[in-house]
């Protein structure tokens, strides 16, 4: 968005902004495929982690960031997807394969049905409907105990590595959080480029505008909720595969507080946003308990402050200033 | 855009040929003991001069109360380290890590706690999702999840299946035969109305009472649930109130207790004997409520209570008195989470102190071998028994009834073992 305004001429001369972005990402996915067989089991379990929660914010980011719809109940979503794979492992023994597209179409569905009210509410409103999701599932898992376990859970299994890869278990998982990442990566960037894409920046920047143009609002509205409580099932559904035990009490509200200060703090909109602020979601509350034992809360909620104020397009967009600055810097010599 | 695509696929299989071809790595680098009968044992995180121990709470979030456990556990293991040597000369160090009581982050910090830390076993976790989420962590990993701080039933169900792990507190199913014993005894006509918190906790203590009184002449003639998320218990005890029962069973956590006792008070109508269990027997629970208004209610125990006047003058609890403030300044010892916390620590200490090899197969079998063994701040009469078949160290408890500012123990000291 913010690269259009370097003149054409001079990217021929330095490495330009897009060049530095593909530098990163093939960086990226070196350090991302070395890091498991460099690391401890502890670390690639939290790689792996950051992973899950990425996808998870992967949709968030698409439906926050890209169509301009909020929402506060992507832990909601993430937990259906979660249950939807454990009660399929702990019924039928189901491949763990399987579970996953399943998780998917449940969430897409319910994402899909969510969107309704979505057309005729916005901004707080809509937050406060969605909230409701994350706040009353809680409570409906602990009431069907005989499918979802109640407030004790499902203790599941782990996908065993195939033999022929040679790996330990906590890799393998990696890799199949990273397959599950990359794919819906993918998948999104490429939704993002296509017609799509404009549509959803259109509904966004000024939904009568989009109108005019010929957006049909109620389609892309509905299919933006759908597609991005989709990522979140998916996201539940490895996060099921990695933690291998579900219970109520994982699924907070909080979770989805969490996931939308995520996505923020990682940069709404961007292309790295995501995995940044899955990292966010997985490593500053541990580190805010190192900072100080008694109050994790009170240093949790300061380093968000601080973040917002350093860097008010989230760390992505700290990232991308840094990169221009780099740029400009090279430039004048 | 296809190209760059194409070339992006490339790098990174290229990548990732590059890094298999390192191959898998090694196990990790469990260390084991060299000779002896403890030949082949794990010896993670123990030394001749020092046992490292992992202990995970909510110290944030909504159940952050039981977040002061930990400081009695650390006020207890101090005083050792500093003035008894550690345990067979081995200082404790003790690692504290928040999970929030949200399960996920208790596995994550249950791995951090093993693998990065190398913590000897995980003493304390908190709480029965949390706690049952590293269960199957633990029970692969061969670490001992030792003294699991939760009254659910299952710690001990099945040694076979989890050899690592093992409960402390005597669990709600038992309390809840305790109370159906008594009412066999005492009041073999009982008609019961039962309050109790909808999830595991209070299903647990109702099987156990509802299987103990089976067959005989007590009978429920009413029960309520309420949820934890609840703002009151008051409609569930008017709707009680109507039963007509003569005893009721309070099965709830301090915030309900003590709106139930008010509200059984307030209503002079309805008088039954009012049985509450443990969780809420507090003095500091009972004291808003105002002691005029809970004489003679029952209900049973197995530690001291700091805030009972009738322990001021009991040895272990001056001792507990005089080294919290010292080691821990500015607790409130009255807080039965500090005395409840030192008193687990006292246990390990006796674990420690029993095992035949310094492995942590050695402390299972510690643990799996206690045989009449007491800590500091548990009832007279109560102690610690264990067997490889039997996972629930501690399943004795006593009655006791509320009378003038204090509980009066009264009976013998039951164990639930027997008398099931």
């Amino acid at each position: 968005m913010s690269d259009v305004d370097i003149p054409r001429t001079a990217r021929l001369a330095v490495p330009s902004a897009t060049a530095l972005r593909r530098l990163a990402v093939a960086l990226v996915a070196v350090a991302a495929c070395v890091a498991p067989f460099q690391l401890e089991p502890f670390r690639v379990f939290q790689l792996t982690m950051v992973l899950v929660y990425a996808v998870a914010l992967l949709g968030l980011n698409l439906l926050v960031g890209h169509a301009g719809q909020i929402s506060l109940g992507h832990g909601g979503f993430f937990a259906i997807g979660a249950y939807t794979a454990a009660v399929m492992l702990d019924r039928w023994d189901t491949p763990h394969v399987l579970t996953l597209p399943a998780a998917m179409a449940v969430t897409f569905a319910l994402g899909f049905g969510l969107g309704v009210p979505a057309l005729r509410l916005r901004g707080l409103y809509l937050a406060l409907v969605t909230m409701t999701i994350a706040i009353f599932l809680v409570p409906l898992l602990k009431r069907f105990e005989s499918v979802t376990g109640g407030s004790m859970g499902l203790t599941l299994s782990r996908p065993e590595p195939p033999s022929w890869t040679g790996l330990a278990e906590d890799q393998w998982l990696y890799f199949l959080a990273l397959a599950v990442a990359t794919a819906a990566g993918l998948a999104v960037w490429s939704l993002l480029r296509s017609r799509v894409g404009r549509a959803l920046h259109a509904v966004r920047d000024n939904e009568i505008a989009a109108e005019v143009m010929g957006v049909r609002l109620a389609r892309y509205k509905t299919l933006a909720f759908a597609w991005s409580a989709m990522l979140a099932g998916a996201a539940g559904a490895v996060n099921t595969w990695v933690i291998a035990f579900v219970s109520p009490d994982s699924f907070t509200v909080n979770l989805s507080i969490l996931l939308l200060a995520g996505i923020v703090v990682g940069g709404l909109g961007s292309t790295f946003g995501p995995l940044l602020g899955g990292a966010f979601v997985l490593f500053v509350p541990t580190l805010a308990q190192d900072v100080n034992q008694a109050a994790p809360g009170v240093v949790f909620g300061v380093v968000i402050i601080l973040i917002m104020y350093v860097a008010p397009r989230g760390l992505a967009g700290l990232a991308g200033r840094g990169g221009r600055f780099l740029d400009q810097a090279l430039r004048k010599k | 855009m296809r190209t760059r695509t194409i070339r992006l696929a490339a790098v990174t299989a290229a990548a990732l040929v590059a890094a298999s071809a390192c191959g898998g790595r090694g196990e990790d680098g469990a260390t084991t003991a060299g000779d002896g009968t403890c030949q082949g044992q794990q010896t993670t995180g123990i030394t001749d001069d020092a046992v490292k121990l992992g202990g995970i709470y909510p110290l944030s979030g909504p159940t952050s109360a039981y977040g002061e456990i930990p400081k009695g556990v650390k006020a207890y293991f101090d005083y050792l380290n500093a003035e008894k040597g550690g345990v067979n000369g081995r200082k404790i160090e003790y690692i504290v890590r928040d999970d929030g009581y949200q399960p996920p982050k208790s596995v994550e910090e249950a791995r951090r706690l093993n693998e990065q830390d190398n913590v000897f076993a995980l003493f304390q976790t908190l709480g029965t999702p949390t706690s049952s989420a590293v269960m199957e962590y633990a029970n692969q990993r061969q670490v001992p999840q030792v003294f699991v701080s939760s009254g659910a039933s299952k710690w001990g169900a099945d040694p076979v299946k989890h050899p690592w792990t093992i409960g402390w507190q005597p669990s709600y199913l038992s309390e809840g035969r305790i109370y159906g014993q008594y009412l066999e005894r005492e009041r073999p006509s009982a008609k019961v109305a039962i309050l109790y918190q909808n999830d595991d906790y209070g299903k647990d203590l109702r099987t156990g009472f509802v299987e103990e009184i089976a067959g005989s002449g007590v009978t429920v003639v009413a029960e309520q649930t309420y949820e934890a998320t609840d703002p009151s218990v008051d409609p569930q005890m008017r709707n009680l109130a109507g039963s007509g029962a003569d005893v009721f069973l309070n099965i709830t956590t301090p915030k309900f207790g003590s709106q139930a006792l008010a509200a059984d008070a307030a209503n002079t109508a309805w008088n039954p004997l009012h049985i509450i269990n443990n969780v809420a027997s507090s003095n500091t629970v009972l004291k808003p409520v105002g002691f005029d208004k809970v004489q003679n209610i029952v209900s049973a125990a197995f530690l001291k209570d700091p805030s009972d006047p009738q322990w001021a003058d009991d040895p272990e609890m001056a001792l507990y008195e005089a080294k919290m403030a010292q080691y821990a300044p500015g607790l409130d010892t009255k807080n039965a989470f500090y005395s409840l916390g030192w008193a687990s620590a006292g246990a390990m200490e006796k674990a420690l102190a029993a095992m035949q090899c310094p492995t942590r197969e050695g402390l299972m079998a510690a643990v799996r071998g206690l045989s009449d063994v007491r800590s500091d701040l548990l009832l007279p009469g109560v102690t610690m028994n264990t067997g490889p078949q039997d996972g629930y160290p501690i399943e004795t408890l006593q009655l006791q009834r509320f009378q003038g500012e204090r509980w009066n123990l009264f009976g013998e000291p039951i164990d639930t073992r027997k008398a099931g």
